[in-house]
């Protein structure tokens, strides 16, 4: 049950500019009636792809297959939607790579295996202009060394203990972690008053 | 019931031994630690989880794929909210998709002996209305959801966190979750809110100011005179917005204004217990000289009613202040800035008060609530709809629907041109029937004016008080409320 270890993901990148990229752009909510992540991939930014003046970069050949996703601030903020990653998964991308993330978007991804890795403002600007130049070259998310390589060469990577810890350890499926603990979740629940009712 | 008696003396024991100057959140998360897991997350007792038709079937499927059952099934409660129609609630219902969504939420609870407060219950509604309402989230509690603005139940004073659907299987399979402790920001609203200010110009105020990622790590602890003023409608609506400040978790102490709402209600202690429960919530407060990692000061009596202009949250003016300019903002804001106004065909530097309205929504888990409803009708009362608006009031629960039902509030609205509709999360994010169509502007009571967020890809959004939202409905365009009350 425990997942794989995920040390690095590599291959070629796509650059999604922007800050505060909610999860209604990312998946909008009439793609949420359904009952499995089935076939969100295709629907993955519909509506930002459907208003690009200039195409979005998802339908940017040159990006084509890219498995990294570059992204700025605070990316995938609001609706707790795990369809947002799924979706972003449906499409093939395996890691994220930008300047921060929202919370529980950081936290879905985590439960999927995907890593959410921060680099500082100057390195993110080269590594957009990088890939936006050439997007043919592999960019190499290495969580063993924390870092983000492309051609250029290789810049220093953030990503919180926990879910580094969680990632490369394979146990990023939280289930069987907490499973682990046994009887000492039914003694927790015993000493917190309101599971008896206050004694009522 | 001796045993329980001294067990939760022994609680309060530990709790006096051990809360030298500590935060609510910190009393909480220790009482519900499991154990500290080899990844530095704390394993974490979750005491309330809600859910509902959309974030769970992936769940309950990963569940069944694991071969495992609900762990505590009496600590999960269902409800149908996102996509039940607010016309007409006769199954099948006429979306298929959603029947499909429905079907599968009935059998899950179901097969797994979990109560679900469905339309024939009576109690059915928004999940974070009937919370409340029936008396489930408490004081104390750690409280799951599968939908981000479980930050509401923190009005309470509850730890209640916004999850994703892996999270809400490890809820169902453990009723834990595994997660790192937040710190704790410490918010002070000073002064007095002035006649037509209310609860959500004072949160649209303060993710203003802090912005929509300023509390990405963050509880946001909400204090000062004017929360300890504030109803618990009004707190829940504070609460509710943290999530799009970037917290995951806002809450506010308990008092005895909380303690006095929960008297009574379905899932309340009674009598005696009652009573114990009331002393043990009071302790859980932040005790004074508690330590926070940040704490920000916010003049309550200077705020006036809150509007947003773009596409996030964070874009708001006063009614009466112009929108920003570009040149006004720091160089790398600009780009962002553009672009929200682009997307909402308003002019940098503009007044908003006056822009024109197609749409109102009065309802969602921010603001559906029977307070709300009674501010919104006292505004219709003294008009009709203007030609051309369409204007719809959402109760947020079956209950609240009732209530307004006995206090007239239908008939006002439905004089003034308003559609009443039947419970439900509706138009705030429109995976029901109600949408909006092409570039409709709406004046929204609701959470997001994201783009595209309430249905058509090209819609829009202004976000504002349900007050602020009827004198726009009657006006057809933004309108500052406090010139009508």
């Amino acid at each position: 049950m425990a997942g794989a270890k995920i040390e690095r993901v590599a291959g070629r990148a796509c650059v999604i500019r922007g800050n505060d990229i909610d999860t209604d752009r990312i998946i909008p909510a009439r793609f949420l009636r359904c009952v499995t992540f089935d076939g969100l991939g295709e629907h993955a930014f519909e509506d930002d792809r459907a208003q690009a003046k200039e195409g979005h970069p998802l339908d940017d050949e040159r990006f084509a297959g890219a498995r990294v996703l570059v992204v700025g601030q605070n990316f995938g903020s609001g609706s707790s939607r795990e369809h947002a990653p799924q979706a972003l998964l449906g499409r093939g991308f395996q890691a994220f790579v930008g300047a921060s993330f929202a919370e529980i978007f950081f936290g879905n991804c985590t439960a999927l295996g995907l890593p959410c890795v921060t680099l500082n403002e100057s390195d993110l600007g080269d590594l957009m202009a990088a890939v936006e130049l050439d997007p043919s070259q592999e960019v190499v998310v290495d969580l063993v060394a924390g870092t983000v390589s492309c051609r250029a060469g290789s810049v220093p990577a953030n990503l919180p203990k926990a879910a580094r810890q969680q990632l490369l350890g394979g146990n990023w499926d939280a289930t069987s972690v907490l499973l682990e603990a046994g009887s000492a979740i039914e003694s927790t629940a015993s000493q917190l008053p309101y599971m008896s009712r206050f004694g009522d | 019931m001796d045993g329980a008696r001294a067990r939760l003396g022994g609680r309060l024991f530990s709790f006096a031994m051990s809360n030298s100057a500590k935060n609510l959140l910190d009393k909480v998360w220790d009482s519900h630690t499991v154990r500290e897991l080899p990844s530095g997350l704390t394993q974490l007792f979750i005491g309330l989880h809600l859910i509902h038709e959309v974030t769970s079937p992936q769940a309950f499927a990963m569940l069944r794929a694991l071969d495992l059952p609900v762990r505590f099934p009496q600590r999960t409660f269902a409800t149908v909210d996102h996509i039940i129609p607010t016309e007409s609630q006769q199954r099948p219902l006429a979306d298929s998709l959603a029947e499909e969504m429905l079907v599968a939420l009935e059998k899950n609870t179901h097969d797994h002996g979990i109560t679900l407060f469905d339309p024939a219950s009576g109690k059915q509604g928004i999940v974070h209305v009937i919370g409340p309402e029936l008396g489930l989230t408490q004081p104390g509690m750690t409280i799951a959801c599968g939908d981000s603005h479980t930050s509401t139940h923190g009005a309470f004073g509850a730890v209640a966190i916004g999850i994703g659907t892996s999270q809400v299987r490890d809820v169902l399979a453990t009723q834990c979750l595994a997660m790192a402790r937040p710190l704790v920001r410490r918010i002070d609203v000073t002064g007095k809110l002035g006649s037509g200010v209310y609860a959500k110009d004072v949160i649209l105020t303060i993710i203003r100011q802090l912005g929509v990622k300023g509390g990405v790590g963050f509880a946001y602890e909400y204090a000062g005179p004017v929360i300890e003023a504030m109803t618990v409608e009004e707190r829940l609506t504070v609460c509710n917005m943290s999530i799009e400040g970037g917290a995951r978790c806002g809450y506010v102490n308990p008092d005895a204004v909380s303690i006095e709402y929960l008297r009574g209600r379905q899932y309340s202690p009674a009598g005696a217990a009652f009573d114990r429960a009331a002393k043990l919530w009071l302790s859980l407060a932040s005790d004074p000289g508690a330590d926070y990692a940040d704490r920000v000061e916010i003049d309550g009596s200077s705020l006036a009613p809150a509007v947003t202009w773009g596409i996030n949250p964070g874009q708001s003016v006063a009614v009466d202040e112009r929108l920003p300019r570009l040149a006004d903002a720091p160089r790398e804001e600009q780009a962002q800035l553009a672009e929200a106004f682009e997307y909402m065909g308003l002019t940098p530097g503009d007044p908003l008060e006056g822009t024109p309205i197609d749409v109102a929504f009065i309802g969602s888990c921010t603001n559906g609530r029977i307070s709300d409803l009674r501010e919104a009708a006292r505004v219709a009362k003294t008009g009709k709809v203007a030609p051309g608006v369409r204007a719809l009031v959402v109760p947020g629960s079956q209950a609240v629907a009732r209530q307004a039902e006995e206090e007239g509030l239908p008939e006002i609205f439905r004089a003034a041109g308003f559609q009443w509709r039947q419970a439900g999360c509706s138009m705030c994010l429109a995976m029901n029937p109600d949408k909006l169509i092409g570039r409709e502007m709406a004046a929204s009571s609701s959470n997001r004016n994201f783009k595209g967020r309430q249905g058509s890809p090209t819609g829009r959004t202004l976000l504002m008080s349900p007050a602020m939202v009827a004198a726009a409905a009657l006006r057809a365009k933004v309108t500052d409320v406090r010139e009508i009350l």
